[in-house]
């Protein structure tokens, strides 16, 4: 059973002769070398669905807190305790309401967060690899371009799994298109966006705050120039912490788990089992 | 916030009309004005859609630790993979948000709180059927909705009734899975009673954009909890909400010293004299 974050590699596979089934506790399995797997017949079981809305949720709560500087606001009264007379002049957010949230890549989390952002009145944009109009008349969504995205969001989301196409995703390029007053939220995979280039962008104002939820690496080093900055909220890898979640997770996990061993079908298979007879 | 009471304008004998730039008018007399033939502007609705944005802005924070635990991060304690059963929040999907006070800003909370399939309750002085039509609300007593929502959010008000509205009984009635959120006024909460519950477990977590006294002194015991985000009085703290409201404030002013009608008066009662 694996948390998501020890990587399965083909070499710790080899020494595991006796390896039946890995059950992933989470959706992304980009950490288990599947082809291996396949190889030698090894079941691999994730939980997809049920933290759907969970994440989507956290995806709102870190929108939401970078654009109306909740951890400065914490920091500054809680914190520091420099909250001393009313200033009108401190802590200027930027809307939520009527901004424009551009969704990079949409499945089942894209999805429950244009939901919940378009109850924000927010005009919501996507791009993903094949275009859904029925999600387009059902949600009232936007397909457009990857660079267009980019260039007109004011929130710029990404929901997209980590394989080598999405691997630094957004680099020096993507943050150049963007606006200087647009926020990037990342509660994908950390790889996806090249935090060197994200901590330039951010120093030099190039968009204005980032939320992530996901490091490269995980857990980020203390050193990372990314935590000496102040328009950036870095979050330990929460998307689907809550406890009825959790709960579902480590079920969903335990059935996989046991089907792999005794060579059932997995209720949530990536890979279903195919032991040698 | 300054106070505009009787005093003031005793010392003020030509002033001509009041411009509030808040819709708030719990520091104005506005009765007292009235009296004297002196028109209130005030900024209703300008500000409604970025009050309710931070209002649901503290509610998530609260519910998914947000502050906490990136604060743990900055503070390099971050030191494993993963921590299945560290920083575990709460669902806010398909929760229960209960609504005190359904006026403009209380409207826009239960907007957003369907955009996340929540089941929406609320009490207020009078009830609304259009809305409750419209939007899918359920207008409840108050011992109903304190028992059982997940989430309080409060829109009032601040008046005589309801200073403390929110007190010890109440908190005692909500769920120890609850998170209150306040964007209204701090004293419509006991603040005592709040550490209280906060600290016992009677309620699971606040979100408080303002507090009572404002600000919040530096000892105040509020502070010494982790299961409380306080913002300071940020609601209508952005470039549209603010550039709106002092054009309002302008227009209400200068429409008050030519002698017109204000664009958005809080006592139009002062015109029939």
């Amino acid at each position: 059973m694996t948390y998501g974050h020890e990587p399965v590699s083909p070499e710790m596979i080899a020494t595991s002769p006796n390896l039946k089934a890995i059950s992933v506790v989470g959706v992304g399995y980009d950490h288990v070398h599947v082809e291996t797997c396949r190889e030698r017949g090894i079941a691999v079981g994730h939980t997809p669905g049920i933290l759907s809305d969970t994440t989507a949720d956290m995806t709102m709560a870190l929108l939401l807190a970078t654009a109306r500087n909740i951890v400065p606001a914490y920091n500054h009264v809680q914190v520091s305790k420099q909250w001393k007379y009313y200033d009108p002049n401190i802590l200027w957010g930027t809307d939520v309401h009527h901004a424009t949230l551009g969704i990079v890549g949409m499945g089942r989390i894209g999805h429950a967060v244009a939901k919940r952002a378009r109850a924000f009145d927010m005009r919501v944009l996507y791009y993903k690899r094949e275009r859904r109009p029925d999600w387009e008349e059902e949600l009232g969504v936007e397909y457009v371009t990857f660079e267009n995205l980019l260039e007109v969001s004011d929130f710029v989301t990404l929901h997209v799994p980590l394989t080598e196409e999405t691997t630094h995703l957004i680099g020096e390029a993507e943050l150049a298109l963007m606006k200087k007053t647009a926020i990037l939220v990342n509660i994908a995979r950390g790889p996806v966006v090249d935090h060197y280039a994200l901590y330039d962008a951010l120093k030099q104002g190039q968009i204005a705050g980032a939320a992530v939820d996901v490091t490269e690496p995980e857990p980020i080093n203390t050193d990372h120039p990314l935590l000496s900055l102040d328009n950036v909220i870095v979050a330990p890898h929460l998307g689907s912490a809550t406890v009825q979640t959790r709960m579902k997770m480590a079920t969903m996990a335990m059935e996989n788990l046991l089907a792999g061993l005794k060579g059932e079908q997995l209720p949530y298979g990536v890979l279903q089992p195919n032991f040698p007879r | 916030m300054d106070r505009v009471d009787g005093p003031l304008l005793d010392a003020a004998p030509r002033l001509k009309v009041i411009s509030q730039l808040a819709v708030g008018l719990d520091n104005v007399d506005v009765a007292e004005a009235t009296r004297r033939g002196i028109p209130v502007g005030y900024t209703p609705g300008v500000l409604a859609k970025a009050t309710a944005d931070v209002a649901f802005a503290l509610l998530m924070s609260a519910a998914r630790r947000i502050s906490e635990s990136e604060r743990w991060v900055r503070d390099g304690q971050w030191t494993l993979a993963f921590h299945p059963l560290r920083w575990l929040g709460v669902d806010v999907h398909e929760k229960t948000l209960g609504i005190i006070g359904m006026g403009q800003i209380g409207l826009e909370m239960a907007r957003r709180g369907r955009g996340f399939d929540m089941n929406i309750i609320y009490h207020s002085r009078s009830r609304r059927p259009d809305l409750e039509a419209e939007y899918g609300l359920v207008y409840v007593d108050l011992p109903t909705l304190l028992a059982e929502s997940d989430f309080v959010s409060l829109h009032m008000p601040l008046t005589p009734e309801t200073r403390h509205y929110i007190g010890e009984a109440e908190l005692r009635q909500m769920k120890p899975t609850a998170i209150l959120v306040n964007a209204a006024r701090g004293p419509v909460v006991d603040s005592r009673a709040l550490y209280t519950a906060l600290k016992e477990g009677w309620i699971y977590a606040a979100g408080l954009d303002v507090t009572d006294p404002e600000p919040i002194p530096a000892a105040d015991p509020l502070l010494t909890l982790e299961n409380v985000v306080i913002a300071p009085h940020v609601g209508s703290a952005s470039l549209a909400s603010r550039g709106a409201m002092c054009m309002l404030a302008a227009r209400n002013l200068i429409a008050g010293l030519e002698g017109n009608p204000l664009v958005r008066c809080a006592n139009p009662e002062v015109y029939k004299a």
